[in-house]
């Protein structure tokens, strides 16, 4: 209770505030808003622990720094323990993550006294950093009882996405835990101080906001572990919450106090707690959003019975709204299916199949395969009787399309593949009878594989062609099959230029690329992705190939190309990206997180043909629940990196993708 | 109006594609045919354009008076007695039923020849008319025939010059606007001949009009007490420049030199003869001068595709520190100079060579950088004033899909 000490001791808490919150500030950052305006008015009005407030309040020291309350962040500290079952680790908590609730809470009820305007005022959040959303549970929890409990759940619910990574923040912290009891014991917390000490400097403009994100994250630590405390009373014994306390005004500081308390406790146990708690939180969470509308989601459950989805994995949280990678695990399965008596038609099926097995890649093979296997489906379909063509084939294919969707997300291009075939469909005059009808439908499939994609590469690479001069190096990455011919129709013309071909790592597509061009007879350098920088400075012409190109001029290719292009405009290298003008897209996406597809986890964590490379082999399931693995497929070039389209409808720069955009789709309406 | 005064926008929208639409990759894909009997530049190692910029626009010299005689005696000729001097030279490639009518070879170069002679007149432009007496004088039967005459006609003067990208841009567009008419379809060949010459007409007029458009649309730029630089000689320019004073504005002109034609000691005659107050600065005094400058403005010879300009060497220079001390760099450009070309870097053109004079004999060892022109890319330029409205670069290419598609 002597004040030098507990000065010092806040101002650490103060500092150690402040630098968490900086952790996720961006992630959190939607968050803000909402709960600062929720927290406001709450935390005025009562204290955290009910039976400490009486005492703090008292204190009459109502300057602000002198209020900083010393004494408290021991006192109510110990006194809260009480409730909860182990004293001294408790204590510990409250350094770390839980000390905020006991700290400044009173220090904040005094200043709601003060004609300050609650968490509003910077000077006050500055000193009050963690207070609002301790001290809201608290007054939720007093004030409103039962119903609070429910606000609970809500906001939790909402808080999960963010919560999981400064989980992950906090976990780190605590691990310290051991040597920072004896600190704070000791009224020295050295561990903190330099971990303090380390972030301070980040962490000194923003107050207000970080305020509220430590606050923020204080209370998603608490809600998971009352959630975890109230959900698993019974069987968690390691849980220090665990005495099943029913009156929500003790329940809160055990929650909050949950976790820590079981870290400082044994750190194994304390993760081993943590981790089910999170997993629980995970289980309990709404089926992610997906990236594919309602409408597909609609037909899930159908497809499930034809394609298992694989086991909820420890996923990038981040990434988490993105279908999981189906691996071919289920082919043999599916395989065997193929006879059996289903709705889909056995080449869908079997080109469902390719694309699951990864046998087809590329986005124009993807596509001319599901244009071709849809036009065989067509010659064999009939019309059932008291059905009208138009509706039940259009039906029909959304069956087919939902069934690839799930083999695997679709590419923007078949996107407009289908759209142009169901546009076909809708607009075929009634006058027609079925066999006409599916030979006009046969046709324009043909004339649109014939016309937009292979009549499109041959003008693609007349046009490619005369930006290559004699004399060039061309990098290209990955392996395109548009850029491939490029290369090929150059070399055919007689031009002199080598190529150096960029690969990376899981897929290593371009040692399929690097073959074809030299067996052609192409010299050629072939190199990681990660020697990019210093190869680029050889190269006069960079060649892309593009799974889409949206309206805002993104470029949205094979992951890693964003990379490539983004040297090469670091070296002032022109970027060429080709793409069939089919392939453009009207939508705009800035990030390549909203959209995306998820590959194999397991393809990066593995070398396929170096045994010695095992590190991420035999570990165990527990340690398998720290690492998230993310192999992302696709990811999005802003405009600025890329100097020229290179399309059917000639060269263009990035900004009128969405001239094409509008031209292309009156003519293909039409066609 | 204005903004849609070239009409092959309008007409392009009720477009339709009995006339042989060019599909696109021919325009862009298929360099023009070598064309092995077409006259061909006589100097072609040096570029006939900025030759006759030079002539047009350098200091005068008495050689320069001579030829602008020549000119004005020429062009007061009928176009049929041109063909006489160059009774030889005949139409590119086809020696086809061109000169059946007059009974004389008409050679659709010596046509262009004579009116580029008039300083006043835009190359482009020249060709345009050019191209409007082919279709006077072809004594084609049917419409397809008269096209490929035309064609061919435009296809010899663009490979005269390869080095002018408004020529061959205002070839394309020539073909694309007289040809692409809805009129065509349903009259005789003689109405539709003749709607044809109206329509050449026509766009050779709209593209008279189009400098006095664009110093109209680009009065609202310049400001009382503002200083503007220039570099080379635009006649666009020029224009602008003359309305803004006419208009009671009052500004400053900063001319670079403009080695090696020494362009702008001209284009400061011409602004000192309006009462312009008028700096000159050598072409190296760019950036020392930058920071009293309110606006750049230059001319161009093409505007490519991607929004960017091909103009006289030095431009890109220019551009460039005026993009480092955020001043903005506005054009002046014509729409039959839009070209579809794409460079992608400084080198990324056909050469346009011309002959430097450095007052000493140079070493032969030593080289020396010809190139006449160079590529202000896209990012540097703030504003176009053309006649089709005030764009940005990215508009460009916009207006060019929508033409040529």
């Amino acid at each position: 209770m002597n004040p030098n000490p507990n000065i010092d001791f806040s101002h650490l808490c103060f500092l150690l505030f402040l630098q968490k919150s900086t952790k996720f500030f961006e992630r959190q950052l939607s968050m803000d808003a909402r709960r600062m305006s929720r927290a406001v008015p709450r935390v005025r009005q009562v204290g955290f622990f009910t039976p400490n407030t009486p005492a703090q309040q008292p204190q009459p020291q109502s300057a602000a720094p002198s209020s900083e309350s010393p004494p408290l962040s021991d006192s109510p500290a110990s006194n809260s323990l009480s409730p909860v079952m182990i004293p001294p680790p408790r204590h510990l908590s409250d350094n770390l993550g839980g000390r905020t609730a006991a700290v400044p809470v009173p220090g904040r009820e005094i200043s709601g006294e003060l004609p300050t305007v609650g968490s509003y005022n910077p000077s006050e959040s500055v000193l009050w950093l963690d207070s609002p959303p301790r001290s809201r549970i608290g007054d939720e929890e007093l004030s409103e009882g039962a119903e609070s409990s429910l606000g609970w759940y809500r906001r939790s619910d909402s808080a999960k996405f963010a919560s999981s990574l400064p989980s992950g923040g906090f976990n780190l912290s605590t691990a310290k835990h051991p040597e920072s009891v004896a600190a704070v014991e000791a009224k020295n917390p050295l561990p903190e101080q330099s971990e303090v000490q380390k972030e301070q400097a980040s962490s000194s403009k923003p107050l207000k906001a970080k305020t509220t994100k430590a606050e923020r994250r204080a209370l998603q630590e608490s809600q998971r572990a009352a959630k975890a405390a109230s959900r698993a009373e019974a069987n968690k014994s390691g849980t220090p919450g665990g005495a099943p306390s029913s009156k929500p005004m003790k329940q809160p500081p055990q929650k909050k106090d949950g976790p820590p308390v079981a870290s400082s406790i044994a750190a194994s146990e304390r993760i081993g707690v943590d981790r089910s708690v999170e997993k629980e939180r995970k289980k309990d969470l709404p089926p992610p959003r997906k990236q594919f509308d309602d409408e597909s989601r609609g037909g899930r459950a159908k497809r499930r019975s034809v394609l298992n989805q694989p086991e909820a994995r420890n996923r990038v949280e981040l990434f988490r709204h993105l279908p999981p990678h189906k691996n071919g695990t289920q082919l043999p399965s599916l395989e065997s299916k193929f006879f059996e008596l289903h709705e889909k038609h056995p080449a869908v099926y079997k080109v469902g199949l390719q694309y699951l097995a990864g046998d087809l890649s590329g986005g124009n093979a993807r596509c001319i395969a599901m244009l071709q296997a849809f036009q065989e489906a067509i010659r064999d379909y009939s019309t059932p009787p008291e059905k009208t063509l138009t509706r039940d084939l259009t039906s029909k294919i959304g069956g087919f399309v939902s069934f690839l969707i799930e083999c695997r997300p679709l590419s923007m291009s078949m996107g407009n593949a289908i759209r142009f075939l169901k546009s076909r469909i809708a607009r075929l005059p009634l006058t027609l009878s079925e066999s006409e009808a599916k030979t006009t439908l046969c046709s324009d499939i043909d004339r649109f594989i014939n016309e937009k994609i292979v009549l499109a590469d041959k003008v693609i690479l007349r046009h490619a062609a005369t930006k290559i001069r004699d004399g060039d190096v061309l990098l290209t990455y990955g392996s395109s099959c548009v850029v491939e011919m490029i290369l090929l129709y150059a070399h055919e013309l007689g031009k002199q230029f080598r190529v150096v071909v960029v690969d990376s790592h899981p897929m290593l597509e371009g040692q399929k690329l690097l073959r074809r061009l030299v067996v052609k007879g192409l010299s050629c350098t072939y190199t990681q992705l990660n020697a990019i920088s210093y190869v680029m400075h050889k190269v006069t012409r960079v060649f892309l190939g593009a799974s889409s190109i949206f309206s805002n001029g993104t470029v949205y290719s094979t992951v890693g190309t964003a990379s490539v292009a983004m040297v090469a405009h670091a070296f002032r290298v022109p970027v060429l990206v080709c793409c069939e003008a089919y392939k453009f897209h009207e939508r705009v996406q800035l990030d390549s997180i909203c959209f995306n597809e998820l590959g194999d986890p397991d393809a990066i964590s593995k070398v396929p043909g170096r045994v010695d490379v095992n590190y991420l082999d035999n570990l165990t399931d527990k340690q398998k629940e720290n690492l998230e693995l993310l192999n992302l497929k696709y990811d999005a070039t802003p405009s600025d990196y890329i100097s020229v389209i290179v399309t059917d409808y000639g060269m263009i720069p990035p900004t009128s993708v969405p001239v094409i955009v509008r031209e292309y789709r009156k003519e293909y309406l039409l066609i | 109006m204005w903004w849609r005064s070239a009409s092959f926008i309008l007409d392009r929208q009720q477009h339709q594609n009995r006339t042989v639409a060019p599909s696109p990759e021919s325009f862009l894909l298929s360099s023009p045919p070598p064309m092995a009997d077409s006259p061909l530049n006589p100097k072609s190692n040096i570029s006939a354009y900025y030759q006759t910029r030079a002539a047009h626009h350098a200091v005068v010299t008495t050689d320069w008076l001579a030829q602008a005689q020549a000119a004005v005696g020429r062009h007061s000729d009928d176009d049929g007695s041109l063909g006489g001097d160059k009774g030889a030279a005949r139409i590119g490639g086809g020696g086809g039923g061109e000169e059946e009518g007059s009974g004389k070879a008409f050679s659709v170069i010596d046509e262009f020849n004579s009116w580029r002679k008039q300083p006043a007149l835009a190359e482009a432009v020249a060709a345009i008319r050019a191209l409007a007496a082919v279709i006077r004088t072809s004594g084609a039967a049917t419409m397809m025939e008269l096209e490929i005459e035309l064609k061919k006609a435009s296809d010899s003067l663009k490979s005269w010059d390869t080095t002018s990208i408004s020529l061959t841009a205002g070839c394309d567009l020539f073909m694309l606007y007289v040809t692409r008419t809805s009129a065509l379809e349903y009259e005789d060949f003689n109405s539709a001949k003749s709607r044809l010459i109206e329509r050449a007409e026509k766009f050779g007029e709209i593209s008279c009009k189009a400098r006095r458009i664009i110093a109209m649309l680009s009065q609202d730029f310049f400001f009382d007490g503002c200083t503007i630089l220039v570099h080379g000689f635009s006649r666009v320019v020029l224009e602008v420049l003359k309305t803004a004073a006419e208009n009671k504005k009052h500004f400053r002109v900063l001319c670079t030199e403009g080695r090696p034609d020494r362009t702008g000691l001209r284009f400061s005659n011409e602004l000192a003869k309006l009462d312009v107050p008028v700096k000159l600065l050598i072409d190296s005094a760019v950036a020392y001068t930058m920071d009293e400058v309110d606006v750049v403005l230059f001319g161009a010879d093409g505007v490519v595709e991607s929004g960017g300009i091909i103009n006289m060497m030095g431009t890109f220079q220019i551009a460039l520190v005026a993009h480092s001390m955020n001043k903005p760099v506005y054009v002046a450009a014509e729409s039959y100079k839009f070209a579809r070309h794409y460079p992608l870097d400084q080198k990324d053109m056909s050469p346009a060579r011309r002959p430097i004079d450095f007052g000493v004999p140079i070493p032969s060892k030593v080289e020396v950088e010809t190139s006449a022109r160079d590529y202000t890319p896209p990012q540097y330029l703030t504003l176009l004033f053309t006649d089709l409205g005030v764009l940005t670069p990215s508009v460009i290419s916009d207006e060019l899909i929508q033409l040529y598609l």
